[in-house]
């Protein structure tokens, strides 16, 4: 019981100076606003997470079982590869998807089949492979809930994250 | 006396105590072991005589449930080894339970057949902290004892006699082995969508005794048909490998080294070898691996057509599994050593899962069609399709020691929760298997030994 209330002290301490944290960055910007407002209009930092999901596109899309990369994919990793060519010390983890529409292992090889299809397109275009790991989520981790042609096609990706 | 029942798949009571006693080696060491040790001494016949072999048949059961009369063993124990004892075999399809009145002496044999009853049970539980119980099984027409046997063991295992009894009355009424004195391991699932927490954990065939087994991200995992061991994907620091759960010691560890990405790890039969599908470029191709060294030999070379989901047949000699070599997933049969393939399945949709019979005879597949999933058996030839059951996802089907019936993972649309089912190989009897969570990738054990 002590401990409990010890760390609930120690909790609310931390979250009191990331408080502080909040408003002395908002004033070294020359504002006090404390809502995040802020990151919007200087956007993501660059070379982040964020950047390569709101400039770049983090995800590339495919077929009913189909691996294959279509014209938009294409696209979207050339962008990728570029991004990546301008941050060089950033590595990235592609994690393939399915959606529900085929049973548990099979879906496993299939994401694996779409993570590695993105992963060469961008060795292709220049990326390091050393910089490239890959994952099957299989149909584990569904971006898009529910059912239908518009969920499932959302969630048959391959998904790039920063490591 | 007992020698002309003692025919074809019969149980001695000799057998029945050589089975009970093997029981006895084992201790309750570690977390999802089948319980502690069960001692079963045979009981002296009431009525003399030599008894005539049961008729009864499994097909003939299936249009036919057998009556039998089963009456509270008496005391709280007793009451609750009846009522376990009682879904056992309700549960089959194959026996219809009639309540009795309790009592460990002669039964009203008379009575029991003016009821219709074609056998009973009699029976009695004592003690608390260790339990006797005492068991006999009757055949009502030719009013003979048929099986009599007591067994002993803590008052915490009660739930063990119930099945083991069990098994013993299917056995001895339908000539083959039971089931009940068994488990199934599973993934549960839980967290939120997108990252979600899976699981290993364990059960008793009937939903009883659930347990976790273990901490991290787990996937599909395979009992190990002879031993107390449990093969499955970790997914642990988002890094796939094969591991090797040992029930006793709580103990696991890596097997084997791939270069590329390894997929659900299947037992042969002996518990020897494993295949493991291991995914690189476009595909994945199996390997059959050493459970005791862990040495890899390729048997698949498809150049980028993904193979998966290896069954074994029962003498562990082929192997059915998944491809897509063909263009959309079908079923294969081959050699387990490897070379040529021969395709089984041709009706449409994506036939994506296999498991083989322990009775060889037929190999159960989950299909992927435009109106959900199908979970069917079929002939190893690829005839004689027929479908079990259906739903939004119904699938990764395993066998029970016998082969006489399916557990599957089932879920009625995106998103819901996924139950673990059984449904019979005839297609009657599915039910589910009352659990908390949601569960997925079943794997039944062998019988506990």
């Amino acid at each position: 019981m002590k401990l409990k209330l010890i760390s609930a002290i120690g909790l609310a301490a931390l979250l009191a100076a990331c408080a502080d944290d909040q408003a002395n960055q908002g004033a070294a910007t020359g504002s006090g606003d404390m809502s995040g407002q802020q990151q919007v209009a200087t956007g993501p930092a660059p070379g982040t997470e964020a950047d390569l999901v709101a400039n770049v596109g983090d995800r590339v899309f495919f077929g009913l079982n189909q691996s294959g990369l279509s014209s938009d994919a294409k696209t979207t990793l050339d962008k990728q590869a570029d991004w990546l060519a301008k941050y060089p010390q950033v590595a990235v983890q592609l994690a393939g998807n399915c959606d529900d529409r085929g049973t548990e292992e099979f879906n496993l090889a299939l994401g694996q089949r779409r993570a590695n299809a993105a992963r060469d397109y961008l060795v292709a275009k220049g990326t390091a492979s050393s910089r490239i790991t890959t994952i099957s989520n299989g149909k584990d981790q569904p971006t898009a809930a529910g059912e239908g042609e518009d969920v499932w096609a959302q969630n048959r990706n391959a998904i790039t994250s920063v490591q | 006396m007992m020698t002309r029942l003692n025919t074809e798949g019969y149980l001695s009571d000799g057998e029945a105590e050589q089975l009970a006693s093997a029981f006895s080696r084992r201790a309750l060491l570690g977390s999802g072991l089948a319980g502690a040790a069960v001692m079963a001494t045979p009981l002296s016949a009431f009525a003399a005589g030599s008894a005539p072999a049961a008729e009864i048949t499994v097909d003939k059961a299936r249009s036919e449930p057998i009556p039998i009369v089963i009456p509270s063993f008496g005391g709280t124990i007793g009451n609750q080894i009846t009522s376990v004892l009682t879904s056992d075999l309700n549960n089959t399809g194959l026996f219809k339970v009639i309540s009795g009145s309790p009592g460990s002496g002669m039964p009203d044999l008379s009575s029991y057949k003016s009821m219709g009853a074609r056998a009973a049970v009699s029976g009695a539980a004592t003690g608390e902290g260790s339990v006797r119980v005492e068991f006999r099984l009757w055949d009502v027409l030719s009013q003979q004892q048929i099986q009599g046997t007591a067994y002993s063991t803590t008052a915490a295992n009660w739930r063990r006699i119930a099945h083991i009894i069990g098994d013993v009355i299917y056995q001895r009424l339908l000539g083959e082995k039971g089931y009940f004195d068994t488990r199934i391991a599973f993934v549960t699932r839980s967290g939120s969508m997108k990252q979600p927490v899976m699981r290993l954990a364990i059960m008793d065939q009937d939903g009883a005794n659930y347990r976790q087994l273990s901490t991290g991200q787990t996937k599909l995992p395979s009992f190990n048909p002879v031993r107390d061991q449990i093969a499955f994907l970790s997914y642990a620091s988002a890094r796939p490998r094969v591991m090797l759960f040992d029930l006793q010691s709580g103990r696991q560890r890596i097997l084997g080294d791939f270069s590329g990405v390894p997929l659900g790890p299947h037992f042969s039969p002996d518990g020897g070898t494993i295949i493991v599908p291991v995914a690189r470029g476009s595909g994945s191709e199996l390997y059959s691996v050493s459970v005791a060294s862990g040495a890899a030999r390729q048997i698949t070379s498809t150049g980028g057509a993904i193979n998966v989901s290896p069954s074994f047949s029962p003498n562990g000699s082929q192997i059915a599994f998944t491809s897509d070599r063909g263009g959309s997933p079908a079923l294969y049969v081959m050699s387990a050593s490897g070379g040529a393939a021969r395709r089984i399945s041709y009706g449409s949709g994506n036939y994506e899962e296999t498991c083989w019979s322990p009775r060889g005879d037929l190999i159960a597949f989950t299909k992927v069609g435009s109106g959900g999933f199908s979970l069917g058996v079929m002939n190893t030839d690829g005839s004689g399709e027929r479908i079990m059951t259906q739903g939004y996802s119904v699938e990764s089907p395993t066998f029970c020691p016998n082969g006489r019936v399916l557990a599957f993972c089932s879920s009625g649309g995106a998103g819901s929760r996924s139950s673990i089912g059984t449904v019979d190989i005839t297609g009657f009897h599915e039910r589910m298997i009352p659990l908390s969570m949601s569960a997925i990738s079943p794997t039944w054990s062998p019988r506990n030994v």
